[in-house]
């Protein structure tokens, strides 16, 4: 069969989920994987015999319920038991927030977890506003209709009947740093740099950058375990949620292939007709769904003279290096950090000291250099699923941030310095931990790049900044999933609401298309 | 006792545009000022003998028009002269200059990137959309979002009529705009190291933020919306500095019959009932005012000069949280004659501009990581100018008088208060940077006043040293500016306003944060504006 009603380019969780979403809408669909295994990012790998490491995600706090019902996700993968975040500094004892982002902290005063919980609610509430907006397509500019008119009422509504203090305060808060607000609320320096850390993970901004903050709203905008602030570890770990996806379109009817590379869109005069493979097939659809990085999708595979200059040269402009290095380490045994109580060492393990501490480690990322002394967020997969490691062996896997993509002195030596600063780094909080390591496996930017075709190495296939959200992600002539070629579709990372596990790009996209929307 | 009709506390420009508007009001105005001399931080002070030294700001351009023509300060002795031109120096010994002229301009950049060149000429048009955007809103007071008054509603209509004229593509643009950085902004145009540099100065002076951090787009629009006689975007010196400006608002004032009492050191505002009723001086003399009006910083007013229990808790808890680290410092030297540039062709009027030596946005932004850190700048950003290259009336005949603007400089040393050590330490990074760009330079140096953030606050009262009093980040912009709900010139003292840069649109010598509290005041005592001109577009 060469001709389908739609054709979703790339087999990564949204492209499932927009498969699946058509698919259910009586679409007959199929998805064009390049790689062997379907799963983009949530794809595993083993990384040294006998271990198994996850892709870029090592967690789950957003997915959202409708995906998961849609997919008919198992519960066991798609939630779980919340799992703690965990402080490490330089303190004896960390700081360890437990249920829902906070809502009860050890290790820390009651004063100072009454104070981190009153900054919590504030964050929460606020981005309770945004999350309204994420879940919508970002409204026609000059055509706002009544649904999107509704939708802002709403907000505004919202908003005030939180009281006029509480709606100024949003207006305040909204593009501020998360470094002035940690002042404003937190005397402890461990949960300064835990929201300096969150708010900036993934994003080329310190903590002291205007617009830092939006970081920590967007993450407080995702739900798992029907909460706010729930993260979970899916049972067989992150890639088994990426098998469930898979499992979860090809039952709702969609045709998966894999190693399949697109070379080309085809388009002629506007309007789409079909895709062709690196192999030379081709397949006709009046639909085509781009679930892959927009640059991918405009610069590669779509002839330029289908597009105007101007909008190639906005799709080019777009942010997208990304900034997160990956290591898995495959150790001997279960490494011990004193301090640490077992119950926790099954959640996040983030170090990082101060506010402070985050800044310097971004500041030389803006020069294309490596943090010197980083932060880190580690976790300890092989501890809740023990399929992952050998018996009585161990994995960890860390991501460390302020890494860049263009390292000014070359990946060829930079790979083994950042890997012994991170195993420095770790040392300092598992001690021992050096002798242990059997084998180690660091993904720069670049690797991340190439293992699971993101343009930059950039997880969320573009920056997630103020000046690229909304209306203006990746484009503005493109926000809306639809683009300037009739029957080409948007629905990554890349494109509303964003990056995460979430699944809503895919799901928005569908349902954009579904409704027959041509604005 | 006399009770005056208004009390100015603080004689700075914004405080004596104000002024000027109140009085020609018919209201009895009395400024009261701290220091021997009015202005503030627009002042020129003979610091050496023969020599006049813009000490604070030393550059003119953003002063509203609409101020000078109401004012009429050049029949009271203000000229601006206009300059050509500047440079960026680079370190292989070229330069990258700027003209008035804009195909000059478009021939320089060229000389560097014909790409470049080109780009520009789109640059510049984007640019100016968005100063189209944004310049009404400098002399309109914000409008409160969440007062549901009748006029706060007309003027949120105002704005997004604005915002509604401007097709998709505009207003998407222009959301981009504000919330970019001015690097990331100048990546999609620019290739070339100095040319980024050179625009993106614009960008951060003033600031507590490097020119990678979101925001500084919007600050660079903050600085291109000036003019100097009708020329947009040009700057200009005030003839015998910027005390000239100064003395022009004074003269103007005592013209229309207001009073100017200098050495006049406010200590208390005096309330009864929740009411400001007058001021108490440090020597203890009570002055009565119906109306009292600060233009000092918001921190100055409010924690020092106003009684906390005449104040809400959560209002106190939010200035004392207001962000206003000084982060500039300067250098005032007189010079034996005028230095050499060598890398500037023989007769080139790029040296009587503005000048730098940071060649590239990483410099630039290392200088702040450095601020950053509390510390100066160990590879600083200048902005250097030698007005005596126009002005002849600020040193004697062949020698000169230099400013040089230096970015970063802490608030505080690594967490303790500046030493004179630390003052000279600094001067020092300035004084060899430009040494190795002009030589003999060290040679002419007759007399130097370096002043941080530290001498800025002892002197002029600006609170940490900074000299926009308050950061322009978006937490501290337009309605939030400086707190939510009190962005209106009003303070939660009845008959107690605020006037300074603390207030929208914010700092340099712009005079539109005193005229849009004059309206304020104006309204509220209802009286008449028919002696204050509608603002006008300048580009």
């Amino acid at each position: 069969m060469t001709s389908f009603d739609a054709i979703v380019i790339g087999g990564g969780h949204n492209g499932l989920t927009a498969a699946a979403a058509l698919s259910r809408g009586g679409r007959k669909v199929m998805v064009l994987e390049a790689h062997q295994k379907a799963g983009g990012a949530l794809r595993g790998d083993s990384f040294h015999p006998g271990f198994q490491a996850n892709g870029p995600a090592q967690i789950v706090n957003r997915l959202d319920p409708d995906v998961a019902k849609l997919l008919a996700l198992p519960d066991n993968l798609a939630g779980g038991r919340d799992v703690p975040t965990v402080v490490l500094s330089d303190r004896v004892e960390p700081a360890i927030l437990e249920s829902a982002y906070g809502e009860r902290i050890r290790g820390v005063s009651k004063d100072e977890a009454d104070r981190f919980r009153l900054l919590r609610d504030t964050l929460i509430s606020q981005a309770g506003i945004l999350r309204r907006f994420l879940k919508r397509t970002p409204p026609p500019l000059k055509a706002v209709g009544i649904s999107d008119l509704a939708a802002l009422g709403s907000a505004g509504l919202a908003l005030l009947l939180k009281g006029r203090e509480e709606s100024r305060d949003f207006l305040r808060m909204l593009l501020m740093n998360v470094a002035d607000i940690g002042d404003e609320y937190l005397t402890d320096d461990r949960l300064k740099a835990l929201i300096a850390f969150d708010a900036t993970l993934g994003v080329q901004l310190g903590p002291r950058s205007p617009t830092s903050l939006l970081g920590l709203y967007y993450r407080l905008t995702g739900e798992a375990n029907g909460h706010v602030g729930g993260q979970f570890v899916p049972e067989g770990g992150v890639a088994a949620l990426g098998e469930a996806f898979v499992a979860g379109a090809v039952k709702a009817g969609v045709t998966l292939r894999t190693s399949a590379p697109v070379a080309r869109i085809l388009a002629d005069r506007g309007v789409v007709s079909g895709v062709v493979l690196e192999s030379g097939e081709t397949f006709t659809a009046p639909i085509i769904v781009a679930a892959i990085h927009p640059k991918t999708t405009f610069l590669t595979l779509v002839d330029a003279a289908e597009i105007g200059t101007g909008f190639r040269r906005a799709i080019g402009n777009i942010r997208s290096l990304g900034n997160v290095a990956r290591l898995d380490l495959a150790l001997d045994v279960p490494p011990s950090f004193p301090g640490v109580p077992q119950d926790a060492l099954t959640g996040r393990l983030v170090i990082g000291r101060s506010m402070e501490h985050v800044e310097t480690a971004f500041n030389p990322s803006k020069y294309g250099e490596l943090p010197a002394d980083p932060v880190m967020e580690v976790m300890l997969p092989s501890l809740a699923q023990p399929s992952l490691a050998p018996s009585g062996a161990a994995t960890l896997s860390a991501l460390i941030p302020f890494v860049p993509y263009a390292l000014k002195e070359g990946w060829e030596h930079g790979r083994s310095r950042l890997e012994a600063t991170a195993l420095a780094a770790l040392e300092r909080h598992a001690p021992g931990i050096g002798r242990t390591v059997r084998a180690a496996r660091l993904m720069a930017p670049p690797d991340i790049e190439t293992a699971y075709h993101m343009p930059g190495g950039h997880w969320h296939h573009g920056e997630l900044q103020a000046d690229q959200l909304l209306v203006n992600r990746p484009v503005h002539a493109a926000s809306r999933f639809s683009t300037p070629i009739q029957g080409l579709f948007l629905a990554s990372a890349g494109s509303h609401p964003g990056g995460g596990i979430s699944g809503l790009p895919g799901l928005l996209a569908a349902r954009h298309i579904l409704a027959g929307d041509r604005r | 006792m006399k009770t005056h009709d208004v009390v100015m506390i603080g004689g700075g420009h914004n405080g004596l545009v104000a002024a000027c508007y109140l009085q020609k009001a018919g209201l009895d105005v009395l400024v009261l000022e701290k220091n021997d001399w009015v202005g503030g931080a627009a002042t020129s002070r003979e610091l050496t003998p023969g020599f006049l030294y813009s000490n604070c700001s030393y550059v003119c351009s953003l002063f509203r028009p609409e101020i000078m023509r109401d004012l009429e300060l050049p029949k009271h002795g203000l000229q601006v002269i206009s300059y050509e031109g500047g440079a960026v120096f680079t370190r292989d010994g070229d330069y990258l200059a700027s003209y008035r002229d804009h195909d000059s301009h478009r021939r320089e950049f060229a000389r560097w990137s014909k790409r470049d060149a080109e780009a520009y000429e789109r640059y510049a048009r984007d640019v100016t959309r968005q100063c189209r955007f944004i310049q009404p809103l400098l002399m309109r007071t914000a409008p409160d979002p969440f007062s549901f008054k009748p006029r706060d509603i007309g003027e949120l209509l105002f704005l997004a009529k604005r915002f509604g004229d401007f097709s998709a593509a505009e207003m998407t643009a222009t959301l981009r705009f504000w919330t970019m950085s001015i690097s990331d902004f100048l990546d999609e145009y620019f290739e070339t190291d100095v040319v980024k540099a050179y625009l993106a100065l614009s960008g951060i002076i003033g600031t507590a933020l490097g020119p990678m951090s979101p925001g500084t787009a919007y600050v660079l629009l903050h600085h291109y919306m000036g003019e100097v006689d009708g020329s947009v975007g040009a700057w200009g010196y005030a003839r015998g500095g910027m005390g000239a400006i100064s003395r022009a608002l004074a003269s103007s004032f005592q013209a229309a019959g207001g009073t100017v009492r200098t050495g006049a050191d406010v200590e208390k505002v005096l309330t009864r009932g929740g009411e400001a009723t007058g001021v108490v001086l440090a020597d203890g003399e009570e002055v009565r005012g119906r109306t009292i009006v600060s233009n000092a910083d918001v921190k100055r007013t409010f924690l020092k000069l106003v009684e906390e229990k005449d104040l809400p808790e959560r209002f106190v808890h939010r200035v004392r949280h207001f962000k206003m680290r000084g982060s500039s410092g300067k250098l005032n030297i007189a010079l034996d004659s005028l230095p050499e540039f060598p890398a500037l062709p023989e007769g080139s009027t790029c040296i009587r501009g503005d000048m730098h030596f940071t060649d590239s946005v990483e410099r630039m932004e290392r200088a702040y990581d450095d601020w950053k850190d509390g510390r100066w700048s160990a590879d600083p950003f200048v902005d250097m100018m030698i007005p005596t290259t126009l002005d002849p009336t600020m040193a004697p005949p062949g020698k000169h008088f230099m400013s040089c603007f230096v970015q970063y400089c802490p608030p505080k040393v690594e967490g303790r208060d500046w030493t004179d050590a630390d003052r000279d330490a600094f001067a020092e990074t300035v004084v060899s940077q430009i040494a190795a760009y002009s030589p003999g330079f060290r040679d002419r140096i007759l007399h130097m006043e370096v002043r941080t953030p530290r001498e800025i606050e002892a002197e002029v009262g600006l609170t940490e040293g900074n000299i926009f009093q308050g950061e322009l980040t978006f937490d501290q912009l337009l309605f939030n500016r400086p707190l939510p709900g009190y962005a209106q010139y009003r303070s939660p003292v009845k008959g107690l306003y605020i006037c300074g840069s603390s207030t929208h649109p914010g700092g340099g010598v712009m005079g539109a944060p005193g005229r849009n509290a004059a309206v304020e005041i104006l309204r509220d005592l209802k009286l008449g504006r028919q002696h204050m001109s509608k603002a006008h577009d300048v580009i």
